[in-house]
């Protein structure tokens, strides 16, 4: 099988996610598109260690043994995420990443839209 | 005569004009497997996101199983399809995604989103075609990720990241536990006059709730 393949098949599912990490509104979707990301990284390195496991003599398969790690770094990853996204939507009672701008700066026009949930969060402290 | 220049000779004789059987299941299944990422990042329903990516994440582990990275493939159902769409869609569950459409799934830059990803696939896949263009994998003989040869190779050579990793794993999941409940906790035990804040908070979220919802 040509390299080229799986290569393009990987860099069109990052480019996928990262449509999908910069144009996704709800948290939750961003999240399934950092997991696409993820996956064509994941699929990249399959790839390059089954092409290297042929051409090379010695090899220790860090491709594949790298992949089982991305795994498992990314289900921590999603939980982690989630439980941020649970306790960001208790708080706030959205999990709308626009409505999320307490730390920028330059949008003091906002402080009306993100007033109830500051209420909120003064209230449970 | 060194294997990486057998390997190019292998390319130069298998043209991209007469693709193997292998390259085919490849090449449709990746459609299919694109296609589905493509519907889970434009899709305007919430739970219809999810349940593409189990399509794409399957897809994904097909490719696995055709690369014969047979232990992967299976890592990949059990732990993506199995766990990590189930949480995404207890995720969406417990922030009451709205069920159906909603138009506000996509925000206000999704040109500018639009024009950086397709800048940054353009310029992706030329460097990666002009790169291994002439690049052969050569698939026959003993399966490359059979899971023999990764845990061999996993317990030999990788030893102390993977026990790394297991003690990753349980600090993040103790992460979890105490992010989750943390607000719990706290308004679980309220001081004496705690009951009018409580319910006027009660009330802040459910109008926030609405305003979410509209």
């Amino acid at each position: 099988m040509h390299l080229a393949y799986p290569a393009v098949l990987a860099a069109l599912l990052f480019c996928t996610g990262l449509y999908g990490v910069l144009a996704r509104r709800n948290a939750i979707l961003v999240l399934m598109s950092v997991e696409l990301m993820l996956n064509a990284v994941n699929l990249n390195l399959v790839a390059f260690d089954v092409w290297l496991s042929r051409a090379a003599e010695e090899t220790l398969h860090s491709g594949q043994a790298l992949t089982l790690f991305t795994i498992a770094i990314a289900a921590a990853e999603i939980g982690i995420g989630l439980a941020i996204v649970l306790a960001v939507y208790r708080a706030r009672g959205t999990s709308d990443i626009d409505r999320l701008r307490d730390t920028a700066e330059g949008h003091e026009t906002d402080t009306s839209e993100t007033g109830p949930g500051t209420e909120k969060a003064e209230a449970t402290a | 005569m060194n294997p990486a220049a057998t390997a190019a000779l292998a390319a130069a004789q298998h043209g991209f004009l007469s693709p193997s059987g292998v390259e085919i299941a490849f090449v449709l299944v990746g459609l299919a497997t694109l296609g589905a990422a493509l519907v889970t990042v434009t899709t305007r329903q919430l739970v219809h996101a999810a349940l593409w990516l189990v399509v794409a994440l399957g897809g994904l582990a097909v490719e696995y199983l055709l690369l014969t990275a047979e232990f992967i493939a299976w890592v990949q159902v059990l732990i993506y399809v199995g766990s990590v769409v189930v949480l995404l869609l207890f995720g969406l569950m417990l922030t009451k995604a709205p069920i159906g459409r909603s138009p506000d799934a996509d925000s206000g830059n999704r040109w500018a989103a639009l024009t950086v990803a397709v800048a940054a696939a353009a310029a992706l896949v030329w460097v990666v075609v002009d790169a291994f263009r002439t690049t052969w994998i050569d698939l026959d003989g003993p399966a490359a990720g059979s899971t023999e040869v990764t845990g061999a190779s996993l317990f030999q050579n990788w030893v102390l990241p993977f026990e790394a990793l297991s003690v990753l794993l349980l600090a993040a999941l103790v992460g979890a536990i105490v992010l989750s409940r943390k607000a719990k906790a706290e308004s679980s035990s309220p001081p004496v006059n705690a009951r009018s804040v409580t319910k006027s908070s009660l009330g802040v979220t459910e109008s926030s709730d609405r305003e979410g919802a509209r």
